[in-house]
């Protein structure tokens, strides 16, 4: 009973969020206050015609869409609203860990089933980039689990009760920002979807395909978001306040600034962005496990 | 008991019929995904004996090396693109007494093993007990091997790339813009 009601919460916050990050998204690309741009564009997507294309794989095609916000949901399930999670698993991170690199299938999917050139080459180049971005990201998660001595979700807050993480591996926090763009394919990491490429994995999609895309990726940004909240971040704690109103307040703020730096940076290209995340961040989370490891001790 | 008996039974008719659909699909990329799916459903049944860290480190594996396989599946097959029908099956008679020949041997070899009785209960954190056991009095070894070969990979990965065709500013220069 109370893990239905914990879960109908979790989707409607997700809801919402993504909701907000995508009317903020639209109010900074238009420059003005914009946000029933997304509702408007929901709706007309609702009513629009699918599109099809010649000899489309329809069942691949179909995981493909749907898998991108079932994915980002079900990694969501281990995060703590306030104090506890909709699933409190004991190895919470490895399973965050699991539903994200769903990300990967579900846009190479959706790249290769609609039979179009510039989705699979948004496809590959999300491959491209998981490369880069997975090992870096998953070093960054192990910091704050190593830190707290623990897998579990809920022990990663209770570790930061006297200081965030987020203030003692300031190196493992940047990390986990830039790997939660790439995830999200967001910003400077957004080649897998790029202009360059007519829109990329999502060129061919369209009507309610579509709706559910986009949706799916702003859903995956806000749970990059989220997840940064009781990694590095203290999760609930905080002054005054309910932990469930910091846990809101923290996200928001995050998902705000990778909001706000999606539209500040231009993107990164895949060579580039291997070069960088292979030589520079892998040996910086590497010495930041040092550190938090020589501590912990 | 009976879920447990139910959940697993499922998860093996999931992974041997996505296993057979890997061979009866007529497109690589399904073939690949079928294999996913089996792969997956193999991983899940780790969480029947409690063992969610392997579990989710199976899934977190077989999907980033299921998705890096997808690309050179496709790259080395006869039709490039891999958008017309194809077959998985080649050498159908060969490939009928080899599988045939591996299975009888597997399932004898299954049938006639004195599998040990279970001795003890499960520890209260399997995770702990399992990287004990794996690990144990070598850990210092396994985390340097461990450091040693990120560091080959790291390397391997800027010797291949240190002179590709996208790292030069343009013909005759190379990487910073230099004239070469």
């Amino acid at each position: 009973m109370g893990e239905t009601v914990a879960a109908v919460v979790l989707l409607a916050a997700l809801a919402v969020l993504a909701a907000g990050a995508a009317a903020f998204d639209a109010s900074l690309a238009a420059g003005r206050v914009a946000i029933g741009d997304p509702l408007r564009e929901a709706a007309r997507l609702l009513v629009t015609q699918r599109r099809r294309t010649l000899l489309p794989d329809a069942p691949l095609r179909r995981i493909g869409v749907s898998g991108l916000p079932l994915v980002a949901v079900l990694a969501a399930a281990v995060l703590p609203m306030g104090e506890h999670a909709v699933a409190d698993l004991p190895v919470g991170v490895v399973w965050f860990n699991g539903m994200e690199v769903g990300v990967w299938g579900a846009l190479w999917l959706i790249g290769w089933s609609v039979n179009s050139v510039y989705p699979l080459v948004g496809g590959y180049r999300f491959l491209a980039q998981g490369l880069a971005y997975e090992l870096p990201h998953m070093f960054a998660l192990i910091s704050a689990a190593l830190g707290a001595g623990s897998l579990r979700v809920a022990d990663v807050v209770a570790a930061q009760r006297g200081l965030w993480f987020a203030v003692w591996m300031p190196v493992a926090f940047a990390v986990y920002l830039i790997s939660a763009l790439a995830m999200a394919f967001w910003g400077p990491m957004n080649q897998a979807v790029g202009p360059d490429v007519a829109g990329g994995v999502p060129a061919e999609l369209s009507g309610p395909d579509r709706l559910v895309f986009q949706a799916g990726r702003y859903t995956l940004l806000t749970v990059a978001s989220a997840a940064a909240v009781p990694l590095f971040l203290g999760g609930g704690a905080g002054p005054a306040l309910p932990p469930w109103s910091w846990t809101l307040v923290k996200t928001v703020a995050v998902l705000a600034l990778l909001v706000w730096a999606g539209h500040r940076l231009p993107t990164i290209r895949m060579d580039r962005f291997m070069a960088a995340t292979w030589l520079v961040l892998i040996p910086a989370v590497l010495l930041q496990i040092l550190v938090v490891g020589i501590v912990v001790l | 008991m009976t879920a447990q008996v139910v959940a697993f039974w499922t998860l093996a008719a999931v992974a041997v019929a996505s296993g057979v659909a890997v061979f009866v699909t007529g497109s690589m990329a399904r073939a690949t995904f079928a294999l996913l799916a089996s792969l997956l459903a193999a991983g899940l049944t780790f969480l029947l004996i409690d063992l969610q860290y392997l579990s989710f480190l199976i899934i977190v594996m077989m999907v980033m090396e299921m998705l890096i396989m997808a690309v050179y599946m496709v790259m080395y097959m006869m039709n490039p693109a891999g958008l017309m029908p194809m077959t998985m099956v080649h050498n159908r008679r060969g490939a009928v007494l080899i599988a045939s020949a591996v299975f009888v041997l597997l399932a004898v070899g299954v049938l006639l093993t004195p599998w040990p009785a279970r001795r003890g209960a499960p520890p209260p954190d399997p995770t702990r007990q399992l990287g004990l056991s794996v690990m144990g009095p070598r850990m210092l070894v396994m985390i340097v091997i461990g450091v040693a070969i990120l560091a080959t990979m790291v390397a391997a990965i800027v010797l291949a790339t240190d002179r590709g065709r996208y790292d030069r500013s343009g013909d005759e220069h190379d990487r910073w813009g230099r004239a070469t």
